[in-house]
C-alpha cells in the first residue's frame, strides 16, 4: 500500500518539475560589471539599493567604500568592481548597491555590493553550472563558484565570502609592515 | 496531546540558577549556632522547585540528586537532624554540582554525574539510620535494577485533596498513565462523598485503591503521582506485603458498583467510569511502550555526544520591574496623543497654527526622550547581580588561604546596564581575588601589626556624574612599592635609576607580564591579571585606578559608563566628513595661536597648554581623508584625554553636540582603529565615533614618546 503512495508522490513530483526530480535548480541575481554579467545565489540577496552618498572609513582598503544605514543597522559597502578589478568605476544612474548576506564562520554578516548595473534573474540546474576552470590563483578566483550557460549566454556565478572586507587586514597589514 | 516541553527549558535554567543563587546565599547566611529556620525553608523551596522542574522536564540525573539533598534538608527542617558546618559545606558543593549539570545541559551536552555520584554517597552516609531516607534515595539511584519490584505488581492508595482538581490535576489521567505501566484495575472509595445537596461539584470527595499488576518499579509510580504527592495521601504497596488491604480493596470495589448510579451525576465520576476499564486494551501497549524509550534514549546519547560544547551561553532575557513597563506604557499613550495632536495640524495647516506645530514638535521631543530614557532604565539591574557572587568566592578563598576575611557589600542596589554588568563580572572577580591573595595578611601577621584578626573587602558602587564608581576596598598591606619596583625593574619595565611617584609605581601593576607574587598560587600570581583587568575595562569606556597605603590596604576605584547603548557627543568635522567624540573625554577646545606651538624633531608637534605640553594630532593625517584646513592655526583643537594620556586634535570645526545611539561596526564589518562605533544621525548617514586611546595609538603617540616629548620640552623651556 505504502508502496504505491510513494510511486502516485514521484509521480506528482515529477509532473511538478517536468521530471528532473534529482536535479535542484537553483535562482540566480544576475548584474553587470565592466560588460560582462555575473551572479549571486537569490537567496543570500536581502534587497537592491540605488547608489548614494556613503560615509567613508578612514584607512580602509580601496575596495571598501564605506558604510551605509541600512534600517538602523551599519553595513560596509565595498566595490565589487574593484576587486575584481574593473578599470571603469563610474557612478551612473543604474549604478546600484546590492545587499547579499554573507556567511562567516561564526554569524552572517551584511554587505553592500557596488555593481554596474542588475540584469536578470536565471533558474540553473546543477547540470548547466560547470565548475570554474582554474586559471589562477587569482584574489577575484576564489570568489567564482562556476560557469552557468544558458542558452544564449554565459554567467559567471559568484560565491561571496567574508573575504571581500577580510581581505582589507592583509592589505592593511602590508601598509603597516612598510611604514 | 503532547506538549513540546523543550520550549520551556530555557525558563527552568534561567529559575533552577535563580534558585540555586538563593540557596548559595542562604547557606553562607547560616548561623549554625542559632538555626532559623525560615533560612532552611528557603534552601529546601529552591531545591525542590529544581527538583519538581527538572523531573518534569525528563533531566532526571538533576532530579535524582536533588532529590537525595532535599531529603537531609528535610530532616533538618523536622529537627531530626543537626546542622554542622560540614554539611554547609556539603550543601554548597551540591549547589555548584547541580549547576554544572544544569549549565551541561543548557548548552546542550550532557551532565557528568560523577560528581553528583560521589556527593551523593556522603548525603547516604549521613543519612544513615534513616532508612526511608535511605531507601527513596537508593531506589532513586538504582530505578532499573530494582528486584523487589519485577514480576508481581503494586497495591496503590490514593486519597488527593479536595482541591486536586481545582489546580487542574486529573485523577483519570493519572490512571491513564499508571495504565501504561501494567495492567490496572481502579476502584473508588466513595466513604467521603457528601449527599448530592451539600456536594461541591469542582471537589473531589473521592480517594481510589489501584492494582496495578506489572513490573512496573516504584519509581515510576511515584513519577505518576509527582505533582500532587504534597497534597494527597498516597501509600504504594508491593502485592503481598500486606494481603489485607488488598483484600479490603476488593471488598468496595465490589460496593462501588452499587454506589457509582448515585453520584454519577458529578462529572468527575462519570468520567471515572468510562475510563476505568482502559487497562486491557492498554495492556498490549506495554510491551511496545518499554522497547521504545530505550531505543529513544540510545539515540539521544549518539546525538549528543558530539554535540558536546564548552561555551556557556549569555543570559538572553531579563526580569523587569512591572513599575518600569508601566511607567513606559504611560509614556508611550502620551507619544501617542501627541503624535495624533500632530496629525490633525498636519490635515488643515495654516501659517497662524505655527506656534500650535513648534509646541507639539516641543512635546513630541520632550516623549521621545523620556522613552529613550525609561527604555534606557529596562537595561539597567542592581549591581547587586554581579555582587551577589562574592560571598560564595571570598568564603571558599579565605578557607584555601587560611585567612579569616569579612566581606561588606555597600550601594548593592546601584543600577548599571545589563552588558556592562556582564562584562564587569570578571575583572571583579579578579579584583576581589587580588585584595584577598596579596592585599589582606594572615591573621598572626594582622594581629602583629596590631590589626583586627579578621580583614575586610569592601565592595562598594555609586552614581558619580554619569558614571557608576565601583569600588574594591581592603585593609591589607597596601601594595608593596620597593618589591614592585624592582620587579618592574627586572622586567625592564622601568630603568634602574628612574624615578617614580607612588602613583606610578603603582599604575606599573596594569603593565603587561607583571606579577609580583613569588609563587603562582592557584588563585592568583599567573602574572596575566591586572592588565586583562585594565583592558576589560578600557573596552567598557571605563577606567581602573588604584590608590595604596603601605600597612593600611589598598583601593582599587572602577569608572564606568552608564550604558553602552548611548553616548553625549560632540560632533566634529574634518573636510566632509562628520566624526563624533564622546563629550567626557574632551577636556577642552581652543584655537591655537602660533607661539604655542612647539615643533619637536622627529615630526611631531607639541602644543604648549598652560604648563602642559601636549602632542598635536592631525586627523586628517591619521585618518588619510581631506580636510579644509590642513595648518594648525587654521582649525580648531580639541584637546580631549585617553589612557591618562593628553591629546590635541586638529580638526575643521565644531558641530553640534547630541545624543547618539552606538551602533556596532563589528556586526557586519570588522573593528577599526581609532573608531569605537559609528551612529546614525539625523539625517540617516552614518558618522563614526571616534575612539580617543586608539586614536592616540594610531597616531603613535606612545606613553615612552610621551614622556620623552615632555621631557625634553621641558629642558628647552628651561
Amino acid at each position: 500500500m505504502t508502496d504505491s503512495k510513494d510511486a502516485r508522490l514521484n509521480q506528482m513530483n515529477d509532473e511538478l518539475t517536468g521530471g528532473n526530480i534529482d536535479e535542484a535548480t537553483e535562482q540566480y541575481l544576475t548584474f553587470f560589471m565592466g560588460g560582462e554579467e555575473f551572479g549571486v545565489n537569490i537567496l543570500s540577496v536581502q534587497e537592491i539599493r540605488g547608489w548614494e552618498e556613503i560615509t567613508s572609513i578612514p584607512n580602509s582598503p580601496k575596495q571598501v567604500l564605506g558604510v551605509m544605514n541600512l534600517r538602523g543597522t551599519v553595513s560596509p559597502i565595498v566595490d565589487l568592481r574593484y576587486c575584481f578589478g574593473i578599470q571603469d568605476l563610474s557612478y551612473t544612474e543604474e549604478t546600484v548597491v546590492i545587499i547579499v548576506s554573507v556567511k562567516t564562520e561564526a554569524n552572517t554578516k551584511v554587505i553592500g555590493i557596488v555593481v554596474d548595473a542588475v540584469s536578470d534573474v536565471y533558474n540553473f540546474s546543477q547540470s548547466q553550472i560547470q565548475p570554474s576552470p582554474e586559471l589562477s590563483q587569482t584574489n577575484q578566483a576564489q570568489y567564482v563558484k562556476g560557469l552557468g550557460s544558458t542558452d544564449e549566454k554565459m554567467v559567471i556565478l559568484l560565491e561571496l565570502s567574508e573575504q571581500l572586507i577580510a581581505d582589507t587586514d592583509v592589505i592593511l597589514n602590508r601598509q603597516l609592515l612598510a611604514s | 496531546m503532547s506538549v513540546d516541553l523543550s520550549q520551556f527549558h530555557q525558563v527552568f535554567f534561567e529559575e533552577s540558577y535563580e534558585g540555586l543563587d538563593t540557596m548559595e546565599s542562604a547557606l553562607l547566611n547560616i548561623d549554625l549556632s542559632e538555626l532559623d529556620s525560615e533560612a532552611i525553608n528557603e534552601i529546601f523551596r529552591a531545591a525542590h522547585s529544581i527538583k519538581g522542574g527538572s523531573g518534569t522536564f525528563g533531566f532526571s540525573e538533576i532530579a535524582n540528586f536533588t532529590h537525595v539533598v532535599e531529603t537531609l534538608l528535610d530532616l533538618i527542617r523536622s529537627d531530626q537532624f543537626v546542622l554542622e558546618a560540614d554539611h554547609v559545606d556539603l550543601f554548597l558543593k551540591s549547589v555548584d554540582c547541580i549547576r554544572t549539570m544544569i549549565s551541561a545541559l543548557e548548552s546542550g551536552g550532557q551532565c557528568d554525574t560523577s560528581i553528583a555520584d560521589e556527593l551523593k554517597k556522603s548525603f547516604n552516609t549521613l543519612l544513615d539510620g534513616e532508612p526511608v531516607a535511605i531507601q527513596t534515595a537508593d531506589d532513586a539511584q538504582e530505578n532499573q535494577t530494582e528486584p523487589k519490584s519485577v514480576g508481581s505488581g503494586w497495591q496503590i492508595y490514593f486519597k488527593p485533596d479536595t482541591d486536586i482538581l481545582r489546580t487542574g490535576n486529573d485523577p483519570v489521567r493519572m490512571f491513564r498513565e499508571l495504565a501504561e505501566l501494567g495492567e490496572i484495575s481502579v476502584s473508588a472509595v466513595l466513604d467521603d462523598v457528601p449527599d448530592l445537596a451539600s456536594l461541591d461539584p469542582e471537589a473531589c470527595f473521592m480517594a481510589w485503591n489501584i492494582t496495578l499488576l506489572g513490573d512496573a518499579d516504584e519509581s515510576q509510580i511515584n513519577e505518576v503521582f509527582e505533582w500532587v504527592v504534597d497534597d494527597s495521601e498516597l501509600s504504594i504497596k508491593l502485592i503481598g506485603e500486606d494481603d489485607t488491604e488488598n483484600n479490603d480493596a476488593l471488598a468496595t470495589d465490589e460496593l462501588e458498583g452499587a454506589e457509582r448510579e448515585g453520584i454519577s451525576t458529578t462529572s468527575v465520576e462519570s468520567d471515572d467510569t468510562q475510563e476505568v476499564n482502559i487497562p486491557e486494551s492498554a495492556k498490549a501497549q506495554t510491551a511496545a511502550d518499554e522497547v521504545l524509550p530505550q531505543k529513544e534514549q540510545a539515540q539521544k546519547l549518539v546525538s549528543n555526544a558530539p554535540a558536546k560544547k564548552e561555551n556557556k551561553p549569555e543570559s538572553v532575557s531579563i526580569r523587569v520591574g512591572t513599575d518600569k513597563i508601566d511607567s513606559l506604557i504611560n509614556m508611550v499613550g502620551e507619544l501617542v496623543i501627541t503624535q495624533s495632536m500632530l496629525n490633525q495640524l498636519g490635515k488643515d495647516f495654516s501659517i497662524e497654527s505655527m506656534p500650535k506645530l513648534l509646541e507639539g514638535l516641543e512635546q513630541l521631543s520632550l516623549h521621545t526622550r523620556e522613552l529613550q530614557e525609561s527604555v534606557m532604565r529596562i537595561r539597567m539591574l542592581p549591581i547587586s547581580f554581579a555582587f551577589s557572587r562574592f560571598p560564595r568566592l571570598v568564603h571558599d578563598m579565605s578557607k584555601a588561604l587560611d585567612k579569616k576575611v569579612e566581606l561588606i557589600l555597600l550601594g548593592e542596589q546601584t543600577e548599571l546596564d545589563k552588558t556592562v554588568m556582564e562584562r564587569i563580572g570578571d575583572p571583579l572577580v579578579h579584583l576581589v581575588r587580588n585584595s584577598l591573595d596579596h592585599g589582606l595578611e594572615l591573621p598572626a601577621k594582622r594581629l602583629e601589626a596590631g590589626k583586627d584578626e579578621t580583614g575586610k573587602i569592601t565592595l562598594n558602587a555609586y552614581h558619580q556624574g554619569g558614571n557608576i564608581v565601583i569600588q574594591i576596598i581592603d585593609d591589607g598591606a597596601g601594595l608593596n612599592e620597593e618589591l614592585i619596583l624592582s620587579k618592574a625593574v627586572e622586567n625592564g619595565l622601568v630603568s634602574p635609576n628612574e624615578h617614580l611617584e607612588p602613583e606610578q609605581i603603582h599604575d606599573l601593576i596594569f603593565q603587561p607580564g607583571f606579577s609580583t607574587a613569588a609563587e603562582v598560587t592557584d588563585i592568583s600570581g599567573r602574572g596575566v591579571g591586572m592588565d586583562v583587568v585594565r583592558r576589560n575595562i578600557q573596552e567598557l569606556n571605563g577606567s581602573v585606578e588604584v590608590e595604596s597605603k603601605p600597612g593600611e590596604g589598598s583601593v582599587f576605584t572602577i569608572r564606568l559608563p552608564l550604558t553602552l547603548a548611548i553616548l553625549d557627543g560632540q560632533l566634529i568635522r574634518v573636510g566632509q566628513q562628520v566624526y563624533i567624540f564622546p563629550l567626557v573625554s574632551i577636556v577642552e577646545s581652543i584655537e591655537s595661536q602660533d607661539q604655542m606651538i612647539h615643533r619637536v624633531s622627529g615630526g611631531c608637534d607639541i602644543l604648549r597648554l598652560r604648563n602642559e605640553y601636549v602632542p598635536i594630532v592631525r586627523l586628517w593625517d591619521i585618518f588619510n581623508v581631506e580636510a579644509e584646513y590642513e595648518k594648525v592655526d587654521d582649525g580648531i583643537l580639541v584637546i580631549v584625554e585617553g589612557d591618562n594620556i593628553k591629546v590635541a586634535v586638529l580638526v575643521d570645526d565644531l558641530l553640534a553636540q547630541q545624543q547618539v545611539v552606538i551602533k556596532s561596526l563589528q556586526e557586519n564589518y570588522r573593528a577599526v582603529p581609532g573608531v569605537s562605533g559609528a551612529t546614525i544621525l539625523g539625517d540617516g548617514t552614518v558618522s563614526l565615533i571616534l575612539d580617543i586611546s586608539g586614536l592616540i595609538k594610531l597616531a603613535g603617540v606612545g606613553r615612552d614618546a610621551y614622556k620623552k616629548i615632555s621631557e625634553s620640552d621641558d629642558t628647552e623651556a628651561a
